[in-house]
């Protein structure tokens, strides 16, 4: 199990070592391949009326004259070793793992990653404890009542969660409960847990339930495919002969079984909104790591671009490893090696 | 990828705003206010609901994030508008509605500058009594630190480059490179004792008291300026003081106790307290302004309300009292690049100019009132020194005039037209919607259009605003749009129509704009001093460029804004560029 987890971990420094190279590839290297020179890059960071000198300058002081090796070294140093900026006046030290300075705000990208984290886990965790628990349990009340009005309708509804796009569900429900009925605050209204819990979870309902309700739809057909198929294996069936409360095949011998598949895709929509759940949080206006990579790609910031990238493909590797680890507690017939 | 995604995203916001259907319109209530009854455009060319009662707090939001709160590296025009909270430059635009607003008036001067040595020095003196707001006095020399810092472009990289370009630099970079002790080495301004600033330019610039307006003379206490990071907390000369600043989030202003009113004839600062909310969804701020009581009263940026907010604030003859048409100090126009076959020739050029439909232009941009007026010619009649300039009737023929288009083929050889390229920024529909347009006009007298977009990061560095491109390309109509920094000739004109400004590595503004005779009056009005002579130099450049057929202007810009019932003393200044006068807005209590 350690080894396991011991080779897991480097497998995952090595992954993270391709995602860097490759992103850092498509925003430093296919631009050149497109003609661009390092001047046409710097250019994107000045004001209109500078001058081909002050962009040559900037270019040279960003690196972008450097061979795309030298940069990428130093932009893989940086967060190893951490780095060094001049602010003006003076140089800052910027330590590790530093993953650049933002080349429009001049922040450096990690504090801000962090910062923006707190966002993104507030809505992400609280989001999928609500999809999770509605989710399921909707597909297994839907499968053991298969055909009945609750079945078709709960799946109706389900299938409207997945055809809604959040933008549409997200404004919507604004307009109701915010803006019309008062009941929630507005967009731009989150305050972190720690100044007030009460505020946090108030300013975060409608994007939690927004949110969940994409989430739980799927989860409810797959819940309930999966209870479908278990239900009518042989092993129900032979717990159903051997006496035992429907109460306990279904939880612990039907839902369990159907839970593989359920976890797999958990840990990778849970990955993949840790790393920005985007359209929430550009809806509602909460400054996470999404809206965090919004304006990166807007501005050609490439050092935030860079740094939500590696993040959410650290939290998509480590919610899969973790989900690997699972398998084996759910289903006892995985063991890992 | 990104542009269904933007589409998709709009059409969800116009369905979702008219599903909710939130909120009835506002008429003012005059809580505070006068007794102002809200009426559509009552903020244009007047104040709607004049008031001199304080307190409140005025909340703002804005979809993006701030270019910079730091004086010496901002650049957007809301910005401008905004600094003034917490910051003097030596001059700025009177607080006034309508052309009033054009005027400058002095700010941290005494008066406007003075100049000398055929304007090629200018001097300011400034108010005594003001001070920071730690309570230390501001010095000419806090003026100088701050405009030597904003000549570093390495480290303040998006702000303005005028005074760089001006000043008699003379090398000099920058403070944080200066080797003396004062880190007051710039040789171009001078300043002879605590209370009086000298600027000298390398060539005669008429117009200089603009660049006293710049934020970049907003004082700077050496003692505090941390370089990139001064933007955390720039120490306040104005009514108000940072209190919080969450970067990338939102910041909150607090009244300044060091500004002393009776130094500051032109702002009113009437609310106690700012709040500014930064990246917050564009759609949600319209919802929010709209809410019924508002839950927001100024979108920050002033860029208008997004499609669905405008679609519903014009059915809505209540909601409609409270939204204003400003016209904006800006141009959507084509370029016809004379260096494509057969753009050379100047018949050819005004056969675009005659067979183009202005009001499908007009449509492609949402009409007169969110989009604009049909343009006869390049500067905005805001502008002093605009003129009516009509050389090819569109005001009579505002869907071409085909026979007189005919006519100029003939005369340019081409009786039977010919075909060229028109380009435009792929993100942006209304620029794609008037290349149609353009396309399908064109072609009814045998001009053939073929379209084609660029992205828009790279539309003037990589493609259309670089010449071997655009020529290899066969880009012979450039569809493009231009803001002037400040409603003025030299502001508006300079960058679009100065062929000197032409780069061949590309980055241009200017995208083949070459008249040497417009060269030369730029020259000519930079050295005029007298301001009426001045201005009508700029009319006659308008002229010139008409007369040679080089742009194909399309619409004098025009935005709708909403005004919250929320809000009192609001006025739109043209000064600063068709936006809502902030410094004067109040709160209704």
């Amino acid at each position: 199990m350690v080894r396991y987890i011991i080779r897991r971990l480097l497998a995952t420094v090595l992954l993270l070592f391709v995602v860097s190279v490759v992103t850092f590839a498509i925003f430093y290297l296919v631009p050149r391949l497109a003609g661009a020179t390092p001047e046409d890059l710097a250019s994107r960071y000045v004001g209109r009326t500078a001058s081909g000198q002050q962009v040559t300058d900037l270019a040279k002081k960003l690196g972008f004259t450097d061979p795309l090796w030298v940069q990428y070294g130093r932009f893989a140093k940086g967060i190893i070793l951490g780095s060094e900026y001049n602010t003006g006046p003076t140089t800052v030290r910027c330590p590790a793992p530093c993953f650049g300075y933002s080349f429009i705000t001049q922040n450096p990208v990690w504090p801000d990653l962090v910062d923006r984290m707190t966002v993104t886990l507030s809505l992400a965790l609280g989001a999928a404890v609500i999809w999770l628990v509605s989710g399921v349990a909707t597909g297994v009340i839907s499968a053991l009542r298969r055909g009945t009005v609750f079945d078709r309708a709960s799946m109706g509804v389900a299938l409207a969660g997945v055809s809604l796009p959040i933008f549409f569900t997200g404004l919507l429900s604004l307009s109701i409960f915010s803006y019309r009925l008062g009941w929630f605050p507005g967009g731009g209204s989150y305050v972190p847990i720690t100044q007030n819990p009460l505020q946090w979870a108030h300013a975060l309902v409608l994007p939690w339930i927004t949110l969940a309700f994409l989430y739980s739809a799927a989860y409810a057909r797959l819940t309930r495919a999966g209870m479908l198929e278990t239900m009518n294996e042989d092993f129900i069936r032979t717990a159903r002969a051997k006496g035992l409360p429907e109460r306990v095949v279904v939880l612990k011998h039907g839902l369990r079984s159907a839970l593989t598949p359920i976890l797999t895709i958990f840990g990778l929509d849970l990955g993949l909104l840790l790393g920005g759940a985007v359209l929430t949080e550009s809806t509602y206006s909460l400054p996470g790591i999404g809206k965090y990579a919004v304006d990166g790609i807007v501005n050609n910031d490439l050092p935030k671009v860079l740094g939500v990238t590696l993040l959410g493909a650290f939290f998509v590797i480590i919610a899969n490893l973790i989900v690997d680890l699972l398998y084996a507690v759910v289903d006892p017939r995985v063991r890992l090696a | 990828m990104r542009r269904p995604a933007v589409a998709v995203v709009s059409i969800g916001a116009a369905l979702a705003l008219a599903i909710s259907a939130c909120g009835g319109g506002n008429t003012s209530s005059n809580n505070g206010g006068g007794a102002a009854t809200a009426a559509f455009n009552a903020a244009v060319g007047k104040i709607f609901d004049p008031s001199d009662k304080k307190g409140g707090t005025l909340r703002f939001a804005n979809s993006g994030d701030w270019d910079s709160l730091d004086p010496a590296d901002t650049y957007y025009g809301y910005s401008w508008d905004f600094i003034r909270y917490y910051g003097r430059s030596l001059v700025m635009f009177a607080p006034k509605p309508g052309s009033a607003g054009n005027e400058l008036v002095p700010d941290l001067a005494t008066s406007l500058g003075v100049p000398s040595d055929g304007a090629k020095t200018w001097t300011y003196h400034i108010r005594p009594g003001i001070k920071f707001e730690d309570g230390t006095p501001v010095t000419s020399k806090d003026v100088k630190y701050a405009v030597e810092r904003s000549l570093d472009k390495q480290t303040f990289t998006q702000g303005p480059t005028y005074l760089n370009d001006f000043l008699d630099l003379q090398g000099y970079t920058s403070p944080y490179n200066d080797p003396t002790p004062d880190k007051l080495g710039l040789k171009a301004v001078d300043t002879p004792d605590d209370l009086t600033i000298v600027f000298h330019l390398i060539k005669p610039f008429s117009g200089f008291d603009y660049f006293a307006m710049l934020p970049a003379t907003i004082p700077v206490p050496r003692a505090k300026d941390s370089g990139t990071n001064y933007k955390q907390h720039v120490v306040s000369t104005g009514p108000y003081m940072f209190q919080t600043n969450n970067p990338g989030k939102n910041f909150t202003l607090v009244r300044n106790p060091n500004w002393d009113p009776a130094t500051d004839p032109n702002r009113k600062a009437l609310p106690d307290k700012i709040e500014v909310q930064l990246n917050v969804n564009a759609d949600d701020i319209d919802n929010r302004m709209l809410a019924n009581p508002p839950d927001l009263d100024v979108a920050v940026e002033q860029t208008g309300l997004q499609a669905a907010g405008q679609a519903k604030v014009l059915a809505d003859p209540t909601l409609k009292k409270n939204a204003d048409v400003a016209s904006l100090a800006r141009l959507w126009f084509a370029v016809i690049n004379s260096d494509v076959k057969p753009l050379d020739n100047i018949h050819c050029r005004k056969a675009v100019l005659l067979a183009a439909d202005h009001e499908g232009y007009q449509r492609a941009y949402g009409g007169p009132i969110a989009g604009g007026d049909i343009a006869t010619s390049l500067m905005p009649p805001q502008i002093p020194g605009a003129r009516k300039i009509d050389l090819y009737n569109f005001d009579a023929n505002k869907n071409g005039d085909d026979a007189a288009a005919k006519s100029e083929l003939q005369q340019c050889g081409q009786p039977n037209g010919f075909a060229t390229s028109i380009s435009y920024r792929a993100e942006r529909p209304k620029e794609k919607a008037t290349a149609e347009s353009l396309q399908q006009s064109l072609a009814k007298v045998g001009i053939q259009l073929t379209i084609k977009p660029y992205p828009l990061a790279d539309y003037g560095k990589l493609y259309a605003g670089k010449p071997d491109f655009a020529k290899n390309n066969q880009l012979g109509i450039i569809i493009y749009g231009w803001g002037a920094d400040w409603p003025d000739g030299f502001g508006f004109l300079q960058q679009i129509v100065d062929s000197r400004v032409i780069r061949p590595q590309g980055g241009n503004t200017n995208l083949g704009i070459k008249i040497p005779a417009v060269d030369q009056l730029l020259d000519q009005a930079l050295q005029t001093t007298d301001k009426t002579a001045r201005e009508k130099l700029w009319g006659d450049i308008d002229q010139q460029v008409m007369e040679n057929a080089m742009a194909l202007p399309g619409i004098w810009a025009k935005v709708l804004l909403y005004r919250p019932s929320s809000m009192t003393n609001v006025y739109v200044n043209e000064g600063l560029g068709g936006y809502y006068d902030f410094v004067s807005l109040g709160v209704k209590q």
